[in-house]
């Protein structure tokens, strides 16, 4: 199996990738090494969202809820306690995997919108809660200055950790997406009903889906405050959870990487346009725009349907030998 | 081995079906027949827990099933069709059978091993006996029509059911189309000793191949008898056959 891996074309082109991103700190000024730490963890978050929503078909509409359970529970461990940071770090994801298995439980028992509407519902309770416990959380004021273990204290050793733990966590979801659990989370995407016939358990499996995606989200949440070292209730809100949810259209929901892509390009409109008008959202409503007319699947679906078309001439060349 | 007795279900004031009974046995082809919307495709929905009965029994080897939920009562055996073709369309038609036979050998669950190399033979052997094997890496939304119904097949094959049920396996099918489905599950049901209960519309079919008819009409079980005494009941060539 590891031979398999090592073989494997993705791996090649992740030792060339992995090195150069290695160097970017040499090379490059701080701003861009920040900037590129932001896309790491704002796309670790969009592509643990993309497990459900582009492979597993759930409407998973408020998942910024649980980077926010994350991050505060990271950061609340921090400034209140004084725990070692790695409890901080191994407490956050496991916060915000525990929050998904919860709701996830309310909510798997409804189908499609329905799934969706609960979840925004139940994820602003969260958020609510987080804004008006003024004695825990600071309330609309958040918490900043969070104190950070010594190698964390350079731009530097900041960005080399979230490289490091965002490589990890997508070779994991990687390895889910490759496993049967992901060939049949993609079932239930394509056809529920289908799956229940062939004895699959489809709550059961969209529950697992959910406490693997919230895990994930988590992390990106611990990420953050290594990043930004404050952490606030607009983490929870529900307009991230559509910014993130737009990230997996723009480059490619049925895709791996086409949510980091999405995250890119809205990090750099952000940090770019956004820095000469503040009206930057309105160049992404034109990208939108024209993405919907143009690439339905997303900037790497084009890449899908070549694979498609591909398939289609080998298998048809095959059955005329 | 399926027993159902006196099966009733409504949608609102509408008794979609109203006193239905079944046996079948190991080994046997049943045919249900009846004129639209007589209850089949609910009655297949009843036995195969897609909907729960309002009243009645289902037993399956014995034990009573009509509460089970769907994946549950595919566990002990039972795998369908769907009417309209039901696959994975985004998926090859390779993983479309591999998905049936991960989760029929509990593998469904598995997180961090790939699934490329697991079930390969099983899920081949499938392909190869429906004559699907030359598409396997298609993607399965591109299949002809014909092809997406033999697939549906080969997916409820990948459950290695005892019970095989197919909703309507022919519909809008060629005449080519028919004949080949048709020869593909009688050949199913002989070689790999499945047992099978179908509903079809065309009678000539039904009469050729089925070793036991069940007639329905308005949700209730009109006869249930071999076909030459199907063929000479009155009621049923007054109700059904009569136009034909």
């Amino acid at each position: 199996m590891i031979a398999d891996i090592v073989r494997s074309r993705a791996f090649v082109q992740h030792v060339v990738l992995l090195p150069v991103l290695l160097l970017v700190p040499a090379v490059a000024g701080r701003f861009y090494v920040y900037i590129l730490a932001v896309i790491f963890v704002t796309g670790l978050l969009a592509m643990s969202l993309n497990l459900l929503a582009g492979h597993g078909g759930a409407y998973q509409f408020h998942h910024a809820a649980f980077y926010g359970v994350g991050a505060y529970t990271a950061a609340l461990i921090l400034t209140r306690t004084s725990l070692p940071a790695w409890v901080a770090f191994g407490a956050g994801p496991i916060a915000a995997a525990a929050t998904g298995f919860v709701v996830g439980a309310i909510c798997v028992r409804l189908n499609k919108l329905y799934f969706g509407m609960l979840q925004i519902s139940l994820g602003s309770l969260i958020w609510i809660l987080v804004l008006r416990w003024y004695s825990l959380t600071n309330g609309d004021d958040g918490i900043h200055g969070i104190p950070m273990p010594e190698f964390l204290s350079s731009a530097t050793g900041v960005y080399y950790f979230v490289l490091g733990v965002v490589a990890v966590c997508l070779a994991l979801m990687y390895l889910i997406l490759k496993s049967p659990f992901g060939a049949t989370l993609r079932a239930i995407r394509d056809n529920p009903q289908r799956c229940e016939a062939v004895g699959i358990n489809v709550r059961r499996h969209q529950l697992i889906g959910i406490v693997v995606a919230t895990f994930f989200a988590g992390v990106a949440g611990v990420l953050f405050v290594v990043l930004e070292g404050s952490v606030f209730p607009d983490m929870l809100f529900w307009v991230l959870s559509l910014e993130i949810f737009i990230m997996c259209l723009l480059g490619g929901w049925f895709t791996f990487y086409g949510p980091m892509l999405g995250a890119a390009i809205m990090v750099a409109l952000r940090t770019f346009v956004g820095s000469y008008t503040d009206y930057w959202t309105l160049v992404l409503g034109i990208v939108l725009i024209l993405l919907i007319f143009f690439l339905p699947e997303g900037i790497m679906g084009i890449h899908l349907r070549e694979l498609v078309r591909q398939r289609g001439r080998r298998a048809s060349m095959k059955a005329a030998e | 081995m399926l027993r159902v007795e006196n099966l009733r279900k409504s949608f609102d004031d509408f008794k979609a079906v109203d006193g239905a009974h079944l046996a079948v046995d190991p080994g046997e082809l049943v045919a249900v027949i009846g004129p639209n919307g007589a209850g089949k495709t609910t009655l297949f929905n009843l036995i195969t827990g897609h909907l729960k009965p309002d009243q009645g029994r289902i037993t399956f080897n014995g034990a009573e099933i009509s509460r089970l939920p769907a994946h549950a009562i595919c566990r002990k055996g039972i795998a369908r069709s769907f009417q309209v073709a039901n696959i994975f369309p985004r998926l090859t038609v390779f993983r479309n059978v591999q998905v049936s036979v991960l989760s029929q050998k509990h593998l469904s669950h598995t997180l961090f091993r790939p699934a490329q190399r697991m079930v390969v033979e099983e899920t081949e052997r499938i392909l190869e006996s429906v004559g699907l094997i030359d598409k396997q890496r298609s993607v399965a939304g591109v299949l002809s029509h014909g092809d997406k119904r033999t697939l549906e097949i080969a997916i409820a094959l990948g459950n290695e059911p005892e019970l095989l049920i197919l909703d309507e396996p022919t519909a809008g099918m060629s005449p080519e189309e028919t004949a080949a489905t048709m020869g593909l599950v009688t050949r199913l049901a002989r070689e790999q000793g499945l047992t099978i209960l179908f509903c079809e519309h065309d009678m000539e079919v039904v009469f050729n191949v089925a070793t036991r008819i069940m007639v329905m009409q308005q949700g209730r079980t009109i006869i249930q008898a071999d076909p030459e005494e199907v063929r000479r009941n009155v009621t049923v060539q007054e109700a059904y056959l009569g136009g034909a």
